[in-house]
């Protein structure tokens, strides 16, 4: 059995890929993929967790995430949708209107 | 579940997940985070969450990522040409994760050993004990939940919504095709090559 | 002492105070006839109840007081000012002289002002004086009576420069309240020595009762509180060298010019040193000091007094000049001589100037006694209550003045120091000279009056001239409560205050190096006095009056003499030039320049700039770039969780 610990670790890992999905992409649909791809890394670490305990408490919670995700990634797409509407891009570099 | 699939779906999920930040198109970088998506649900079904796991493939993948395909297709998002501007950031963002990553390296591999698990419950991870949990102790989160998602819908579309022809005349015309570079320039030299 | 509950006393403050008010908020709306008949009334009402408590006091034993009380004012720890009214036998004189004068004068004001538009805050400023000016008499506590000396400074500020349309009246106002700021500077360093004084040795009050058990405590600092209590006494009292106010203070009405800067305020100073007698007993140089300044002033101003040609501005000189002598009264030792001068000086001063101010209402506002001439038959009554007015300065028998002058030159001559005596001497002469040549320009001779003037002299309203007549009357009549000792009852005056000034038999009076007491000594200082006293009247007769053109030939010979006295002795411009621009530059260049403008003002934008510049700087973080942001948030994650490695490190 593999302990538990390597699914934390697997979860770490998966977690810095999406930060640096972030930083690196300027596409924002795909900094939001990357966004989602953190997510899950939490999921997993979450479900791990509640492996360990033997609780139902850590895969409750991984469902509310999902469903907020789910949520979230709507109106995120929803935004980004009105957003191309108005500014004609999805650059992350061109979207700076909060610039000084 | 036995270590060697465990290596063998984490390296798979590893190797999805540079595939999504390093793909340059960005329906190849959907279908990696897919696999992802699909590849910890098998993760979560050797972990005994098993209802958890097919959720995730069935609203994760079969939901959210659709979603996002046809979001990208409607804006029809072309391939990113290159890595672009400010490529000090892209570095040391790059290393800043790669530390983070090893942070929680040290810290997971100083914790006390999580390898003994606890005896578990017969109904573990089945859709009956999930429900108990949910309905007795997070029934409140479980309600608000219901209503967020009304909120996300009902955002969803007001945001999403085709404007009025009226409005039509004010809001600026979207490109001919939703490049990941700015409209003028590169956008007309696409054109003109394509 | 016998002090006795008076609540009746609180009415003396409470009518003009009431009347203060009525102007105040209705003076306007009610018309000219109600605002005089308030105005006035509440004087004469004050008068009747300072009659009342005097009648009382007088069947009380000697040394008696009534007191009333109002409410606790201060009570800081151990230290506690009450708001409180006395009236002994001194302030009862000082509270009699300024309601009774004053309401006189409120009754000539009602004729005076006839005419004038804001009759409505002149009597408001004129109720709010005889306010503070009883404040200040009837105050049973230093700090009290403070707060009455300033009261009686911003009146009379407001009332000088009550036609404050003309940008000089304007500046003679403000001049004489900045010259009385100044000494009330002195004037509250003198309050502070004394308290803490006093503290010090654990008596925290400034009751004057009470500071006069404890004297002894102040025998240290006597001469400095003195001497620094004085200096205010010089800018309230139009003293040397704080006089220069008064002289440029007669371009407010005349009834003001009579009450304020003749009768009642200016005589503040020295109700000031007579009601702390017991402070200037311990420091003897500081009353040599007192009575020095005051024969100095008295002779100076005379001097100046014989070549002034405004009317009033004789007047205003006479006044220092005699206010002078009661410095000199005392200063030497002799209280109740300076207290009886400021008497009889009330009635004929202020009758003086309220006959000019008869003489230029008569002349529509003309004031320069070269303009005038031949008015005695125009102007009967106004004419025989001058005389009698100038008979009495001159100190002519048997007119009030003559008493008193004659008191004080005595005390002067007993304590030793005869030239204060000479001086005064030889003043009395200067001032009947003056005083006389004011009579004979204005009232005798041939008319110099200009043509349109003529025909419209006419005598006052009798609101004006009967004021007139009861001031005579006082005039004449005033001086017989101090007579020489072997004359009838001798110096009834005298006795009557003597428990105030003679408290706990602690502080003998000064010695008194020559028995004045003997009737040939003082027969002898009398006929000198009064030979002086004759000698200018003849002079005066001689070249007003038999050789006119005399005072043209004189001038021209001694030019320059002529010109020092018509200029002041150019004190107003050496002021100006050693005071008053330093003053300016300083404050011009240095303070508003430098510190304001660069030290403060640059602190302040400074402070401003250097937000503005850190937020200039600091807006540049705004990319508005996502990614940058979430930068940001990498390292705050990564330091996060390395403080977390370390721990788990360890």
């Amino acid at each position: 059995m593999t302990p538990i610990s390597y699914y934390l670790a697997l979860s770490a890992i998966l977690f810095a890929v999406g930060v640096a999905g972030v930083l690196i992409r300027r596409n924002v649909i795909v900094m939001f993929l990357a966004i989602e791809l953190m997510l899950n890394a939490v999921n997993l670490a979450l479900v791990a967790l509640g492996r360990r305990i033997g609780s139902m408490d850590g895969q409750v919670i991984v469902f509310f995430v999902m469903t907020v995700a789910a949520a979230e990634a709507a109106v995120g797409l929803a935004i980004i949708i009105s957003i191309f509407r108005n500014r004609g891009t999805v650059n992350a570099d061109e979207l700076n209107l909060l610039r000084w | 579940m036995p270590i060697g699939i465990f290596m063998f779906l984490a390296a798979l999920a590893i190797i999805a997940g540079f595939g999504v930040i390093m793909q340059r198109n960005p329906v190849h970088c959907v279908l990696a985070l897919a696999l992802v998506l699909m590849d910890l649900g098998v993760l979560f079904m050797g972990l005994d969450a098993v209802t958890l796991g097919f959720l995730q493939i069935i609203v994760y993948v079969g939901a959210i990522m659709v979603l996002f395909l046809f979001v990208i297709w409607l804006l029809n998002v072309q391939a990113d040409p290159g890595l672009g501007r400010h490529l000090a950031l892209k570095l040391f963002g790059s290393i800043g994760a790669a530390a983070l990553a090893a942070e929680f390296a040290a810290i997971i591999v100083q914790a006390p050993k999580l390898s003994d698990l606890r005896p578990l419950p017969p109904d573990f991870g089945t859709v009956a004990a999930l429900a108990r949990s949910l309905f007795s102790d997070y029934l409140v989160a479980f309600e608000v939940t219901s209503i967020l998602l009304l909120a996300a819908i009902v955002g969803a579309i007001a945001l999403a919504r085709k404007t009025s022809p009226a409005l039509a005349l004010v809001t600026p015309a979207p490109a001919r095709d939703a490049s990941a570079l700015a409209p003028t320039g590169d956008a007309a030299a696409q054109r003109k090559s394509a | 002492m016998m002090t006795q509950d008076f609540p009746a006393l609180g009415l003396i403050l409470l009518f003009p105070a009431l009347g203060v008010l009525f102007n105040l908020f209705w003076g306007r709306r009610v018309g000219r006839a109600a605002v005089n008949f308030v105005g006035v009334g509440v004087i004469f009402l004050a008068f009747a109840v300072s009659l009342w408590a005097f009648v009382r006091l007088i069947g009380m034993p000697p040394g008696a007081a009534l007191q009333y009380g109002l409410w606790p004012w201060i009570a800081a720890g151990s230290f506690h000012v009450e708001f409180g009214l006395k009236i002994d036998a001194l302030s009862a004189v000082m509270t009699l002289v300024v309601t009774g004068v004053g309401a006189l004068i409120h009754l000539y004001s009602a004729g005076y002002m006839a005419e004038d538009e804001d009759y409505a805050r002149y009597f408001t400023y004129l109720n709010l004086f005889a306010f503070s000016m009883l404040v200040l008499v009837l105050a049973d506590n230093l700090l009290q009576m403070f707060i009455g000396w300033e009261g009686v400074g911003l009146c009379s500020y407001l009332l000088i420069a009550f036609w404050f349309d003309n940008a000089q009246y304007a500046y003679n106002g403000r001049k004489a309240f900045i010259v009385n700021r100044l000494g009330d500077l002195g004037f509250l360093l003198g309050i502070f020595t004394i308290v803490a004084t006093l503290a010090r040795h654990g008596v925290w009050t400034l009751n004057f009762t009470a500071m006069s058990h404890h004297a002894v405590l102040l025998r240290p600092v006597a001469l400095a509180a003195a001497l620094l209590l004085f200096f205010g006494a010089t800018g309230k009292s139009a003293q040397i060298p704080l006089y220069v106010w008064l002289p440029d203070a007669m371009v407010g009405p005349t009834p003001v010019s009579a009450l304020i800067h003749a009768a009642t305020m200016v005589t503040a100073g020295v109700y000031m040193i007579a009601r702390l007698n017991f402070l200037y007993l311990l420091a003897p140089s500081a009353m040599e000091v007192v009575a020095t300044i005051g024969a100095l002033t008295a002779f100076f101003a005379a001097t100046i007094a014989i070549v002034q040609a405004d009317i009033k501005r004789v007047l205003a000189y006479s006044t220092i000049s005699q206010i002078g002598y009661m410095m000199v009264g005392v200063g030497v030792g002799a209280f109740s001589a300076g207290i009886f001068h400021l008497m009889t000086h009330a009635f004929f001063k202020g009758l003086l100037f309220l006959c000019s101010g008869a003489v230029i209402h008569a002349l529509h506002g003309e004031q320069d006694m070269n303009k005038m001439g031949a008015l005695k038959d125009k102007l009967p009554i106004t004419y025989a209550t001058m005389l009698i007015a100038t008979l009495a300065i001159s100190a002519i028998p048997p007119f009030s003045g003559y008493f008193s002058k004659d008191l004080v030159l005595e005390g002067a001559f007993a304590s030793g120091h005869t030239w204060l005596w000479l001086i005064g001497v030889v003043t009395a002469g200067i001032t009947s000279f003056y005083m006389f040549r004011l009579i004979f320009m204005t009232f005798h001779g041939t008319s110099r009056l200009e043509a349109e003037k003529e025909h419209h002299v006419h005598e006052a309203p009798p609101a004006m001239t009967i004021p007139l007549i009861v001031l005579a009357g006082l005039s004449i009549v005033g001086g017989w409560v101090g007579l020489p000792e072997w004359l009838l009852w001798g110096d009834a005056f005298k006795r009557f205050l003597a428990p105030i000034f003679a408290p706990h038999g602690a502080f003998a009076l000064p010695e008194v190096m020559i028995d004045v007491h003997r009737f040939s000594v003082s027969m002898t200082l009398s006929v000198i006095a009064l030979v002086a006293g004759l000698v200018g009247i003849f002079l005066a007769w001689m070249l007003y009056i038999q050789h006119p053109e005399l005072p043209e030939r004189i001038a021209d010979r001694f030019h320059a003499l002529r010109e020092l006295l018509w200029r002041k002795y150019y004190i107003d411009e050496i002021y100006d030039l050693l005071i008053s621009r330093p003053l300016f530059w300083t404050s011009t260049h240095i303070l508003s320049n430098g510190i304001d403008h660069d030290v403060i003002d640059g602190i302040v934008d400074g402070s401003a700039s250097a937000v503005e510049d850190g937020g200039e700087a600091t807006r540049k973080i705004e990319t508005g770039n996502v990614q940058h942001y979430a930068f940001v948030y990498l390292i705050g994650a990564v330091a996060v969780a390395g403080y977390y490695v370390y721990m788990v490190m360890r």
